[in-house]
C-alpha cells in the first residue's frame, strides 16, 4: 500500500469503504462466471463490474485525491462515461456471435424465446436465415 | 459559421473532454482544445452521419435519473441472482419487444442503456419490422419488462430524438 499521510482518517475510510464496494461487486460479477450456466446468462454477470463496481472506485479515487491535492478532481467521470459507451460493442458482438454459432449448429431449442403472442417464432436476430 | 463548425456540439464536448482531461483552463489548453474540437468537426463531416437534433433537455435529464437509478437497483437484484438462488432457478431467456423508436441516435442510446444495466442485454434490432430483441437474465414477468422497456425509456427516447 502506498502510505498517504496526508489523508485524514474520513477521507481514508471513505475511500476504503468505495474501494472495498467496487472490488466487490466487480468480484460478484465474476463469481458469476463460474457459477451462471448459460454462455448467454454469464454475459450479463460482468456488467456488475462495469456499472456500479467501476462507480464505485472512481467515487473513491476522486475523495482520495480531491483531498490530497485540496481541489475537486473530477477527471473520473471521464472513465465512467467511456466505459458505458463502449462496453456495449463488444457485448453486443459476443452475444450475436453465440446466436450466430446456435443458429448454424442447430442449438436453437438451448434457449427460450418469448415474444409478444403475434410475435412468436418469429426471430428478429442478426443473422436473417434461420433455416439455413 | 456551418463550414466552420458543422457538429456545434460535438466541438463542444471534445473541448470539454480536453480541458477536463488535462484538468485546467489555462489559454493555451483552451486554444489547444479548440483545435482539436474544430478539427474533430471536420473530421465528422466526412463521415457524414446522419442529422438529428436534440430536444427537451429536461427529459435527458430525467432519463439520466431514472437510468441511474435502475442501474442500482438491477446491480443489486443480479448479485442476488448470482449469490442467492439456487441455479436452477434461473428463468432467462430471449425477448421480442416491437419498437416505435427509429431514430440511430436514440437506438445507440438505448442500447448504451440496456447494456449498462445488469440483467438485460442487446441481441439486436430490426429496422424493417421495428423489433427489438433482447436477453434477459431475469425473465420472470415479459410485461414488466416490456412496460419498463417501452414506458420508461423509449418514451423519454422519443421525446428527446424524435
Amino acid at each position: 500500500m502506498i502510505a498517504s499521510p496526508d489523508l485524514p482518517a474520513w477521507a481514508a475510510l471513505l475511500t476504503a469503504l468505495f474501494v472495498l464496494l467496487g472490488a466487490g461487486l466487480t468480484l460478484t460479477g465474476s463469481l458469476g462466471l463460474l457459477r451462471l450456466r448459460q454462455f448467454y446468462e454469464r454475459v450479463h454477470a460482468p456488467t456488475l463490474g462495469t456499472t456500479l463496481g467501476t462507480v464505485f472506485v472512481l467515487i473513491a479515487s476522486i475523495i482520495c485525491f480531491s483531498v490530497l491535492q485540496t481541489r475537486p478532481v473530477v477527471h473520473e467521470i471521464l472513465i465512467a462515461v467511456f466505459i458505458t459507451v463502449t462496453t456495449p460493442v463488444s457485448l453486443i458482438l459476443l452475444v450475436r456471435a453465440a446466436l450466430f454459432r446456435d443458429r448454424v449448429e442447430g442449438n436453437a431449442r438451448n434457449f427460450e424465446w418469448r415474444a409478444p403472442s403475434s410475435e412468436r417464432n418469429v426471430t428478429s436476430a442478426p443473422t436473417e436465415d434461420r433455416s439455413s | 459559421m456551418k463550414a466552420l463548425l458543422p457538429f456545434p456540439l460535438l466541438s463542444a464536448t471534445l473541448l470539454a473532454v480536453w480541458l477536463v482531461l488535462n484538468q485546467t483552463v489555462s489559454p493555451g489548453h483552451i486554444l489547444l482544445g479548440s483545435a482539436l474540437a474544430l478539427l474533430g468537426g471536420w473530421t465528422m463531416t466526412a463521415l457524414e452521419p446522419a442529422r438529428s437534433r436534440i430536444r427537451r433537455p429536461r427529459a435527458i435529464g430525467r432519463l439520466f435519473v431514472l437510468v441511474l437509478a435502475d442501474v442500482v437497483r438491477s446491480n443489486i437484484a443480479v448479485a442476488r441472482i448470482i449469490f442467492g438462488v439456487p441455479r436452477r432457478s434461473i428463468t432467462s431467456g430471449f425477448l421480442d419487444i416491437p419498437l416505435e423508436l427509429r431514430n440511430p441516435y436514440g437506438l445507440a442510446v438505448l442500447a448504451c442503456i440496456i447494456t449498462a444495466t445488469p440483467g438485460t442485454l442487446w441481441v439486436g434490432f430490426d429496422p424493417a419490422r421495428g423489433i427489438l430483441t433482447l436477453h434477459i437474465l431475469d425473465l420472470i414477468d415479459e410485461t414488466t419488462w416490456i412496460d419498463t422497456i417501452k414506458g420508461r425509456y423509449e418514451r423519454l427516447l422519443l421525446e428527446i430524438f424524435e
